[in-house]
C-alpha cells in the first residue's frame, strides 16, 4: 500500500493505524500533529485511524520561527 | 507610581508581565535559543509549524523541550503562508500540536522579497479562525484602517510591522503607528523591523502594548546579551511612555538657575 507522507511517496508493508505509523517512523512520544487528507486527526483518534491506499498524511512539529 | 515590574497587560483574557515577545528562529542551536529566550524575560514565544523530518535524526532535540509549553505561552505562527487557506490549515495543526490552545499569530504574506502582509488574505483567514474559536494576534501592515478593521472583527491583538521582517530598519513610519495607537481598542504590538534596543524603546514610547522580535536578537553578535538589552529597552520605553516626555523646544532652557550668580 502506498501513501503520501509529508509530500513524498511512502510504502507500507502492512495495514497500519496512525499510531503504528508514528511508531514505525520512530516518532513515538514526540510532540506532533497529524493531518489526514487535509483533516486534523486528534491524538485520541490515532490508534483507531487506519491508513488507506493513496492517503495523504502530513506530520508536523514546532520549529524555530518568528 | 507604576512599578514597571508589575505592569501587566492582557491578551485574550490572560495577563502577561513581560511586554517583550520573542521568536525562536535563526539561532545557532537549541542552547542559544534557550539562553536568549531566558535572558529576554519573554513569556510569549513564537514558533513555526513545519513538516517533521521523516527518517532523519529522530533523537534531535525538540524545540518544545527547550521552550516548554508549561512555562511559556507558545504562539504558533503562520509564517510562510501566502494564502488564507494555508494559514487556517497551519493554525488548526498548531492547535492540535499544542493540546487545544487557541492563541495564534496570523501572518499571511504577499511575496518573498518584502514578506509584506497580504491584508486581503489576512482578513479572510482571520474571519475563519475567529469563527473557529481561535484567539488571533494578527501581523499586518501599518495601515490604520486595516488595523481598525482587524480589531473590529475580533482579533485579540493587532501587530503592525515597524519595518520589513528581518530588515532591522527600525520604526519606519511612527506617524502611522501613532494613528493606529490612538484608535486602538485591542493591544497593539509592533511586530517586525526592530533592529536594536532603541527601536524597541521607541515603539514602547509611542504607546505600543508590546514588541515582538526575532532577528534583532538572534542575529546580534551576542544574542543572549542583546536579549537582555531588549528586555531593558522595552521596560525603559514603557516607563518613558507612562512618565510622559517633556515638550520639545527649539531653544535652550538652562537647568541651573540664573539667580544667585556671583559674577
Amino acid at each position: 500500500m502506498q501513501i503520501q507522507l509529508n509530500g513524498d511517496p511512502f510504502v507500507l508493508d502492512r495495514a497500519m493505524t496512525l499510531t503504528d505509523l508514528i511508531e514505525h517512523l520512530g516518532l513515538s512520544g514526540k510532540r506532533l500533529a497529524i493531518e489526514l487528507n487535509l483533516e486534523i486527526v486528534p491524538r485520541s483518534e490515532h490508534s483507531q485511524t487506519f491508513l488507506a491506499e493513496g492517503d495523504r498524511i502530513e506530520i508536523v512539529h514546532a520549529i524555530g520561527g518568528g | 507610581m507604576t512599578d514597571l515590574n508589575q505592569d501587566a497587560f492582557t491578551i485574550a483574557g490572560v495577563q502577561y508581565g513581560s511586554r517583550l515577545l520573542v521568536g525562536t528562529g535563526k539561532y545557532k542551536d537549541m542552547e542559544e535559543t534557550r539562553a536568549a529566550i531566558e535572558a529576554s524575560g519573554a513569556e510569549i514565544v513564537t514558533v513555526a509549524i513545519r513538516r517533521s523530518n521523516i527518517g532523519q535524526n529522530p533523537d534531535e532535540p525538540n524545540l518544545l523541550d527547550v521552550i516548554p509549553p508549561d512555562r511559556y505561552t507558545i504562539l504558533p505562527n503562520t509564517a510562510g503562508c501566502f494564502t488564507a487557506e494555508d494559514a487556517v490549515r497551519t493554525c488548526r495543526l498548531a492547535r492540535e500540536l499544542l493540546d487545544g490552545r487557541n492563541l495564534v499569530k496570523l501572518e499571511v504574506l504577499a511575496d518573498q522579497k518584502t514578506l509584506f502582509p497580504n491584508v486581503i488574505e489576512t482578513i479572510k483567514a482571520a474571519e475563519v479562525l475567529i469563527k473557529d474559536g481561535f484567539d488571533v494576534m494578527v501581523y499586518t501592515s501599518d495601515d490604520p484602517i486595516i488595523a481598525r478593521q482587524l480589531a473590529e472583527m475580533g482579533c485579540v491583538a493587532v501587530m503592525p510591522l515597524a519595518g520589513l521582517i528581518g530588515s532591522g530598519l527600525g520604526i519606519c513610519n511612527p506617524y502611522n503607528l501613532r494613528i493606529i495607537l490612538e484608535e486602538a481598542t485591542v493591544p497593539v504590538l509592533v511586530d517586525a523591523g526592530v533592529g536594536t534596543a532603541s527601536d524597541a524603546a521607541i515603539a514602547m514610547e509611542l504607546g505600543c502594548a508590546g514588541v515582538l522580535m526575532n532577528t534583532a536578537i538572534a542575529h546580534a553578535k551576542q544574542p543572549v546579551l542583546m536579549a537582555e538589552a531588549m528586555k531593558h529597552a522595552v521596560l525603559a520605553g514603557r516607563g518613558a511612555f507612562l512618565a510622559g516626555r517633556m515638550e520639545r523646544k527649539l531653544y535652550a532652557s538652562a537647568s541651573s538657575p540664573l539667580a544667585g550668580t556671583f559674577f
